[in-house]
């Protein structure tokens, strides 16, 4: 008996604590800070591809609008600074990830939260982002059917290319080169077996038929393979001029190193993500001068390259010439976008991020209208130590291709 | 390409594999520990290897100096502490293998976890020795080739140690039968820790040399307990000549399966064959029945 009444007495009290609460946060009194949320692979198969794209952008911009004091907030009138009162590790594991942003929306009431890293996790969340009208600036995803996805999710926003754009961007280059009589039409096509590779290599494949080429050279490869010398042999005595290889980090060192050492220079040597990683350009230095990758970027965008300067000092890593910028750019528009709507209320950031744009970021102008970055990079290349976007050729600033690539 | 050059590739990655196992078969096979932190031993000294060149710029083949040694303490060190308790309550080998298994498990998560608190979750390459060598008019990496002729030393001297000393006849006598080593005078615990060790020292090697070709993060462990398990078991357990055959076999399948077929089939077909193994001969290739 007596124990039922501590326990009602005790409910009474932390209701009346609740009450205070919520009548202090309605007299308009500034909250101490914003409560930003995230869940990441902090460990797990995922953890790497996490630590070398997304917590490094997080902490830099964390730190940034600190040191400015925080976000000016109108309705309350003064700079509120950044508070992370949760860093999740979803353990690689979708259902743990799921059950965390759960947490962070109907638990800790973050008022915004960070996406998780990978297409397959951010398109797992996207409902749940939804349900709890918490705007999803899902940097690390894509997918061919993006426009379907932001209609049925408003609350979520897509950053990166469709895969079918990056075949796009690779195929104009090629062509010109063929139209020129410069480059045979044949094609040596390597993927890693996963859902990444085949959608690369169907995708890519389509268009490159499409356009004309004969793909003379398709095999898989099993995601971690310890060795890929008969692959790059195969690839150099199939007599085409072009190497693509849609591959992970991984993999994608261990065919540069493997071409290097067989001395294999097709005309043009292609593979994809990890390639615009620093670490690759400072493990092979000028020898991957010409090599073309996913993505890409233009330092020449203002505060690109202070960005990329601080990002070093501050996490002592380099950030990569595709995702990691972009993953920067996509918090500075949150930031703005709270600025510009003046309050912390989600719904209406929400609405100023998809039409409060176009958004000055260091990966330049970016509108959201359609919850969808439109106009970006699809292929870079290593250019005297930096890996600069070169195509579509109709982005500002995009250098020529380095053709036919140095020997190594 | 010619198939010859097919399986000359075949054979130098086989190498690599018998390369990875024979550490984890003198565990298994002499000290009775299933250690499933094996692949992590190894990780860590990739990561040494790493360190030591890319801050020091100290050649990896030389940092095996340093790394072998303390790697080889280390094993020591879990033996005496963590195995020896498990080992003197188990009362027979399938006890010890049970629990050894759980152990090492917990192993596993804690230097997965340490290296990834403090190496960070990024993947680490590094180039080294990635320079071609020719072997009959074939093109192979120099590092690769170093892999596979370290896999031969290693498996020779470790053979010619068990058959041709008397410190090796005692380790056999040890595999074979602990009690009855013992009660001709054998001192089985010392002996274990010694495999046990000698195995970590081995590892040590191998992740050293795995490095300069493998990228590798604080996750990768795992995957090279798996192949070590597959090929120690393929082989023979406590069988090193066994290790270094299978290892072969296993690289060889792997390499024409991806020439004649797809790649991609390479972990099915390698599979597969260590199923055919379990099936005719239960022991490994080269078993003692």
């Amino acid at each position: 008996m007596y124990s039922q009444l501590r326990r009602i007495a005790l409910a009474a009290a932390a209701v009346a604590a609740g009450t205070i609460a919520v009548y202090s946060a309605n007299a308009a009194d500034a909250p101490k800070s914003i409560r930003i949320g995230y869940v990441i692979s902090l460990s797990g198969i995922n953890a790497q591809g996490a630590a070398t794209t997304t917590l490094p952008g997080y902490d830099l911009w964390v730190k940034d609008v600190n040191a400015k004091g925080g976000i000016m907030v109108k309705e309350f009138g003064k700079r509120i600074p950044i508070e992370v009162v949760a860093k999740y590790d979803d353990t690689s594991s979708a259902e743990t990830m799921l059950r965390l942003e759960e947490k962070l929306m109907s638990q800790d009431k973050v008022d915004f939260v960070l996406p998780p890293w990978s297409t397959g996790f951010n398109l797992a969340a996207a409902p749940i982002f939804a349900k709890y009208g918490y705007p999803h600036l899902a940097v690390t995803a894509n997918a061919n059917d993006e426009e379907a996805l932001v209609k049925q999710f408003p609350t979520l926003f897509f950053f990166l290319n469709q895969p079918m754009h990056f075949g796009a961007a690779l195929i104009e280059v090629l062509n010109k080169y063929k139209a020129e009589g410069k480059l045979n039409n044949k094609i040596a096509m390597l993927s890693v077996g996963d859902q990444f590779g085949a959608e690369f290599a169907a995708g890519f494949g389509a268009g490159l038929k499409a356009a004309g080429y004969e793909i003379v050279l398709q095999k898989s490869y099993p995601l971690g393979a310890a060795d890929l010398t008969n692959e790059i042999k195969e690839a150099k005595a199939s007599g085409a001029d072009t190497f693509i290889a849609a591959s992970y980090p991984p993999d994608t060192f261990m065919l540069t190193g493997t071409a290097i050492t067989q001395g294999y220079n097709p005309k043009i040597f292609y593979t994809a993500v990890g390639t615009a990683f620093a670490e690759y350009g400072a493990n092979f230095k000028d020898k991957v001068n010409g090599v073309l990758g996913i993505g890409g970027w233009d330092p020449k965008v203002p505060g690109a390259e202070d960005y990329a300067k601080r990002q070093k000092e501050a996490t002592g890593h380099a950030p990569d010439g595709w995702a990691s910028p972009v993953t920067y750019a996509s918090l500075q528009i949150l930031e703005q976008a709270i600025e510009k709507a003046g309050t912390l209320d989600r719904k209406k950031v929400l609405d100023t991020i998809a039409n409060g744009g176009p958004w000055n970021t260091i990966v330049g102008s970016v509108d959201l209208k359609t919850h969808i970055r439109e106009h970006q990079w699809g292929v870079g290349q290593w250019q005297n130590g930096s890996f600069v976007g070169v195509s579509p050729s109709s982005m500002p600033n995009a250098q020529p291709v380095i053709f036919p690539k140095p020997q190594w | 390409m010619s198939v010859i050059e097919v399986i000359l590739g075949g054979v130098i990655l086989g190498g690599l594999y018998a390369l990875v196992a024979i550490g984890f078969n003198l565990q298994y096979g002499m000290a009775r520990i299933v250690n499933l932190a094996y692949g992590e031993f190894l990780m860590t000294a990739a990561f040494a290897a790493f360190w030591m060149f890319t801050l020091a710029r100290i050649n990896p083949i030389a940092g095996m100096l340093l790394s072998v040694p303390v790697t080889f303490g280390a094993n020591w060190i879990v033996y005496r502490f963590l195995m020896t308790p498990l080992v003197r309550r188990a009362r027979t080998r399938d006890q010890l293998e049970g629990e050894t298994i759980l152990a090492t498990f917990g192993l596993l998560f804690v230097l997965r976890g340490a290296a990834t608190l403090a190496f960070t979750a990024n993947n680490r390459f590094y180039d080294y020795l990635g320079s071609p060598v020719h072997i009959f008019g074939f093109t192979f990496a120099a590092n690769r080739v170093l892999a596979f002729a370290l896999a031969c030393v290693f498996c020779g001297a470790i053979w010619f140690v068990l058959k041709f000393t008397r410190f090796g006849a005692t380790m056999r006598a040890l595999a074979i039968d602990p009690v009855g080593a013992q009660l001709v005078g054998v001192d089985t615990r010392r002996l274990s820790a010694l495999a046990f060790a000698g195995g970590g020292a081995l590892v040590a090697a191998a992740g050293t040399l795995v490095s300069t070709f493998l990228t590798f993060n604080p996750a990768v462990g795992i995957e090279f307990t798996m192949k070590a398990l597959v090929v120690v078991i393929m082989g023979g357990i406590g069988n090193v000549g066994g290790s270094l055959a299978a290892g072969i076999l296993l690289g060889v399948a792997e390499a024409l399966c991806s020439y004649f077929v797809d790649s991609g089939l390479t972990l099915a077909v390698a599979y597969a064959l260590f199923l055919v193994v379990l099936v005719v001969r239960p022991r490994g290739l080269f078993g003692t029945p």
